[in-house]
């Protein structure tokens, strides 16, 4: 399909991006164009002008500063998925941003595109919300930082406003011991989650001390699961003990569930508990 | 040189151009004036059109007309089939290339613009206001043929498009005397072909001499520009159809459609050249569709094993109007292979055609012949389930023994030559199957679902005896042709009727040409695809282009050995007979050192200083080969699947195509048609399907929706062969376009099948997705 007409602006600076924001209501932000240019070409949206951030490098690179690690909006999946920082520090992001559909989105698609389209389906909010992500927002008024939890707030609604620009993700380093996984239920066409699942676990004496599950691409907005979570804890790290979790995974879902041709609601609560099972279990694998 | 080019895996010479976007297709044509076309599309799959405005679209900027189908009644005729089935009560409905008072699918053409760009004829689209009168739909071949169903076309009752026959003996008997009988209602989705390049023209049509050029891509421009005549009224020998790089076809280009008509009428109205560019969406409603049958089939059979009738109803949709080779595809080349690599003594089989509110259905990979092997590979199996026999041992008990030159089947037709037994043997071997059977044993014991899944088939290709074509209602013939030329440099360019788009056959006729006159290859161009310069042909498809066009060529080039051989022995001063050829060189027998190569004689016989008496100048010949029979591949094919008893997961572990298509011209080129065969083949058994709501929307109208196959989600395919020549042909080949998909869809659904045996699943629609095959799971009670 064709885009409709729309005005273009090259940004090279933040500051340059907001005011052009400001000016032209309806205006989008234009990072790696692969969510953003297939809902032109369709003709869902026709806004009067793109603002192309693309170039601002000010907005790329991951840093690991202290006890966290820095994400720029701009950084690509490939690069997330390659980078020895995340490896280190935030595994289960950059397994998961390898996952994401083939290697030109990964080569193109940036991670703040990606949590700014907030599509259900998509893998790193999932992800993000499992590892207790911040955002970082420059706005009208200013800078601001949102969590996670706060950050995704519907089906592709976000706490980012209008003339809103997300310039970092940031994330805390992962604690010695604590072992990452995100597990992956790939549409066969679209390779966007049907679900997926991240984890963390951490193990003190051979017994879960801690953990951290959140699922999506089954719900609007990815969850964390408490339920499950609350039953690792004080559990062995093993076997049986995660199945059990695992299969808790019905109640944190809720009733709100995404159903479609390929996989219907019903059927995807059924499985989500062994996407859970195998995030769990690979993370305890990897503790250490 | 040369002896050894037969048979030697040289690299394709089209793939240099084609991997670093070298290549030219349709939509890389500009021309000075070029103006671009847009379809506007009924997003209606059946309503009256009440209205037509186009007055705003036509006002809008660098609009420069705007077509509704009123425009076109008198201008274009109506849409052709090419293949009008005798003895099956065929109904042509009028198919006009714009509609006028009625849409029947979404994607029906309801009017053209023309615009100085591309974007400003697309955003004209927009302001075309039609006011329809939605109708009910059917969109589901059985349900379009019951007594309430909405009807499609005046005067053309209950949606019948065509019924159409076949039998052979007595299967009322065989079925009233069946020791076993086993049943089942196979549904074989419809697909979406997916050409890697959309379809698209040109149309330069001149006022002034009344000619047309006509890019297009297509699988057969001299079908194209019969068909283009007869619809726009140019005369065909001022129209020229070329057919530039054409990014893949698998069917979907064999037909000639409204949009390449109305492209056509754009540029004779305006004396612009104009172009037309599908995007992904509209080929997803506009090109041709394929399968969608639904298929009730039963097989009879004694205890021991031994089919003795197959009897099926088959309901093919053919969509909203007749494509140009509709009617042929679920009838002749279908039901005349009913009975496969088995002797099988009765056989009996209804089709019903019907008209739907969807895409038109054309060949697609295979074209009939996967649904045909579908059908009696899937009852192979049940039959085996039922006996508690191994599907290997019943497949072998029922197998056509070894024949090297001719043998009949109950459907009438006569199979060249075959091994059938030696293919199954060598796969099992391959295989490790007894191997195979005892891992699966094992994993059921630890609570995992191995599958192995067999098909075991025999395909028609090599299309076909013109005198048969005429039989079956083919408007057309089935011969090709071949021009060999020689420059006085020796080098050779080879003009062909047929049209290959993606397959090698710039490479493989080369190899041909090279191994019978002892050229290098690389000293021959192969020349196609332009109806102004090409001699007339019939195309491109059901893997006809080899079996029937390589035959022309293989032909064409002994009639240069023989003029060949007379130059030289003039030259040589020896008799015709004491002549004897090795390689390229002509010589006098027992003196090869001293003989005349095949570029000395093409120079001589280009210059014509000194040639024999009563031979032309030139060093050319022509032929135009008619084939006595059909060609019929064959082989076997195994796949090992494992499927996730708690997601429904399906996960392909091994797959192994034995296959036989005759002496092999390039081993490497049969092992990527088999490649993309049987990874096509898979795409329906796993992953595609066109699915239309009950108002006739096209729900998966997107990649994002329909899923295509990809390479992360396949094993190595293990290609092996065996070698059988097809008695009747020059060079014995048969034919491997379409192997691979009529084996392995039926191949990978036995395994999953197979796999799911101990759970008592015995049936699940296709594709296996994961849900379905959850959902079959829980409804048995197993697991
Ligand atoms: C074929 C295909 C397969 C895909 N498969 C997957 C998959 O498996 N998993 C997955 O998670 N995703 C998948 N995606 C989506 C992909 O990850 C996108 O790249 C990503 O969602 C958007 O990132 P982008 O940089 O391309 O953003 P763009 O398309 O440029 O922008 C997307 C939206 O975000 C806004 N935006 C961009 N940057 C900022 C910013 N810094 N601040 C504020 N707003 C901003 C834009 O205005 C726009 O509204 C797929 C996409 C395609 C085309």
């Amino acid at each position: 399909m064709f885009a409709p007409r729309f005005g273009y602006h090259r940004v090279s600076s933040v500051a340059e991006a907001g005011a052009l924001l400001r000016e032209h209501p309806g205006a989008k932000l234009l990072a790696g164009g692969h969510s953003l240019i297939p809902v032109l070409k369709l003709r869902l949206a026709e806004p009067p002008a793109l603002i192309d951030i693309g170039r601002l490098a000010e907005l790329k690179g991951i840093s690991v500063e202290g006890e966290a690690v820095r994400i720029g909006a701009l950084t690509t999946h490939a690069e997330l998925a390659a980078s020895a920082d995340l490896e280190e520090h935030a595994p289960a992001l950059a397994e998961a941003a390898g996952m994401i559909g083939d290697p030109a989105v990964r080569n193109r698609g940036t991670i703040g595109g990606n949590v700014a389209h907030a599509d259900p389906a998509s893998d790193l909010p999932t992800v993000l919300l499992a590892l207790d992500a911040s955002f970082e927002i420059v706005g009208a008024d200013g800078e601001r930082t949102v969590a996670a939890a706060d950050f995704f707030q519907g089906m592709m609604a976000t706490a980012l406003g209008d003339d809103d620009l997300l310039t970092a993700v940031v994330l805390p380093a992962r604690p010695p011991g604590q072992g990452q996984a995100y597990a992956k239920f790939a549409h066969p066409a679209s390779r966007y989650a049907v679900i997926g699942v991240a984890a963390t676990l951490e193990v003190n004496d051979g017994v879960c001390s801690a953990a951290a599950v959140a699922a999506g691409g089954l719900v609007p907005v990815p969850t964390r699961a408490p339920s499950v979570e609350q039953a690792l804890v004080g559990e062995p790290a093993a076997g049986d003990a995660i199945a059990t979790a695992a299969s808790q995974i019905g109640t944190d879902l809720g009733d709100d569930l995404i159903g479609d041709l390929f996989a219907s609601a019903e059927y995807r609560k059924a499985v989500a508990g062994v996407y859970v099972q195998q995030a769990l279990a690979t993370a305890a694998e990897r503790i250490g | 040189m040369s002896s050894k080019i037969f048979g030697s895996g040289i690299r394709r010479r089209e793939d240099p151009r084609l991997v670093t976007g070298g290549a030219a297709y349709t939509d890389d044509i500009t021309l000075p004036g070029m103006v671009y076309a847009a379809m506007l599309r009924s997003p209606h799959a059946h309503a009256r059109i009440d209205d037509v405005d186009v007055s705003a679209a036509a006002a809008a900027e660098g609009v420069l007309a705007v077509y509704p189908g009123a425009d076109t009644e008198d201008a274009l005729q109506p849409v052709p089939t090419a293949w009008l089935l005798p003895d099956s009560d065929l109904q042509v409905a009028p198919y006009p290339a714009i509609a006028k008072d009625t849409v029947r699918y979404v994607g029906d053409i309801v009017a053209v613009v023309v615009a100085e760009s591309r974007y400003q004829a697309y955003d004209a689209l927009d302001l075309i206001a039609v006011d329809y009168d939605p109708l009910p739909a059917v969109t589901h071949p059985q349900q379009a043929t019951e007594p309430d169903a909405p009807q499609l076309h005046e005067g053309i009752s209950g949606n019948q498009a065509l019924h159409w026959t076949v039998a052979g003996g007595d299967i009322d008997a065989a079925f009233a005397d069946a020791e076993v009988v086993v049943k089942e209602r196979i549904v074989q989705q419809r697909l979406i072909p997916n050409a890697m390049e959309t379809r698209a023209a040109v149309a330069q049509y001149r006022q002034a001499s009344g000619e047309l050029t006509f890019w297009n891509t297509t699988q057969n421009p001299h079908i194209a520009r019969f068909i283009c005549s007869a619809v726009t009224g140019i005369p065909e020998d001022r129209l020229r159809v070329i057919a530039p790089e054409v990014g893949g076809g698998f069917g979907s280009k064999i037909a000639v459609y409204p949009a390449d008509f109305v492209t056509i009428f754009c540029s004779m109205r305006l004396g612009r050249p104009v172009k037309w560019t599908e995007t992904r969406s509209e080929n997803y409603q506009a090109t041709t569709h394929g399968r969608d049958h639904v298929q009730e089939v039963e097989l009879a059979a004694t205890k021991d094993g031994k089919i003795t009738g197959l009897r099926c109803t088959v309901w093919a949709g053919l969509g909203a109007y007749l494509s140009t080779a509709a009617p042929g595809i679920p009838t002749i080349l279908h039901g005349l292979m009913l009975s496969g690599v088995y002797d099988i003594p009765a056989v009996k089989e209804d089709v019903f055609g019907a008209y739907t509110n969807a895409t038109p259905v054309e060949a697609y990979r295979g074209a009939g012949r996967p649904e045909a092997t579908f059908m009696l590979e899937r009852l192979v199996d049940k039959l085996a389930n039922e006996l508690e026999m191994d599907p290997a041992e019943v497949r072998r008990r029922n197998l056509i023994p070894r024949f090297e030159d001719g043998h009949d089947v109950i459907t009438g037709l006569t199979y060249d030559s075959g091994d059938y037994p030696a293919a199954l043997d060598k796969l099992l071997d391959h295989a490790g199957y007894d191997d195979l059977r005892r891992q699966q044993a094992e994993a059921r014991n630890e609570g995992r679902y191995l599958g192995i899944g067999l098909s075991t088939y025999v395909e028609i290709c090599g299309l076909g005896p013109s005198q048969v074509a005429g039989a079956i209602g083919f408007q057309g013939g089935l011969w090709e042709s071949a021009i060999i030329r020689f420059h006085p440099s020796g080098k050779v360019h080879v003009f062909i009727g047929a049209s290959p788009h993606g397959q090698g056959e710039e490479t493989t006729f080369a190899q041909i040409v090279a191994s019978e006159v002892g050229v290098s290859p690389e000293d021959v161009r192969v020349f196609h695809g332009d109806t102004d310069n090409t001699p007339m042909g019939w195309g491109t498809y059901g893997s006809r282009t080899t079996a029937v066009g390589g035959a022309a060529l293989a032909l064409t080039a002994r009639k240069i050995k023989e003029k060949a051989k007379i130059v030289a022995a003039h030259l040589l001063e020896a008799a015709v007979e004491d002549i004897d050829y090795e390689d390229g060189n002509f010589f006098v027998k027992g003196s090869p050192d001293r003989g005349k190569t095949i570029q000395d004689i093409a120079l001589m016989a280009n210059v014509s200083w000194d040639m024999p008496e009563g031979v032309e100048s030139g060093l050319e010949a022509s032929t135009f080969y008619d084939p006595p029979n059909f060609t019929f591949p064959f082989g076997a094919h195994l796949a090992v699947v494992e499927v996730h008893p708690q997601t429904g997961q399906v996960k392909l572990e091994r797959y192994i195509a034995v296959d036989d298509c005759g002496p092999q011209i390039n081993p490497v080129i049969v092992a990527g048609q088999v490649h993309g065969g049987v990874v096509q083949g898979i795409g329906q058994a796993l992953w595609e399907e066109a699915v239309y709501d009950d108002s006739g929307q096209l729900v998966t109208g997107t990649m994002l929706d329909y899923a295509m196959p990809r390479a992360d989600r396949l094993p190595e395919i293990e290609v092996l062969s065996t070698v059988t020549p097809s008695p009747h042909h020059p060079i014995g080949v048969k034919g491997i376009g379409e192997a691979g998909t009529i084996a392995s869809t039926v191949t990978v659904y036995n395994a999953v099948l197979d796999a799911l045996q101990p759970l008592g699943v015995d049936s699940v629609a296709m594709p296996l997705t994961p849900e379905r095959v959850w959902r079959a799971i829980q409804e048995s009670g197993g697991d």
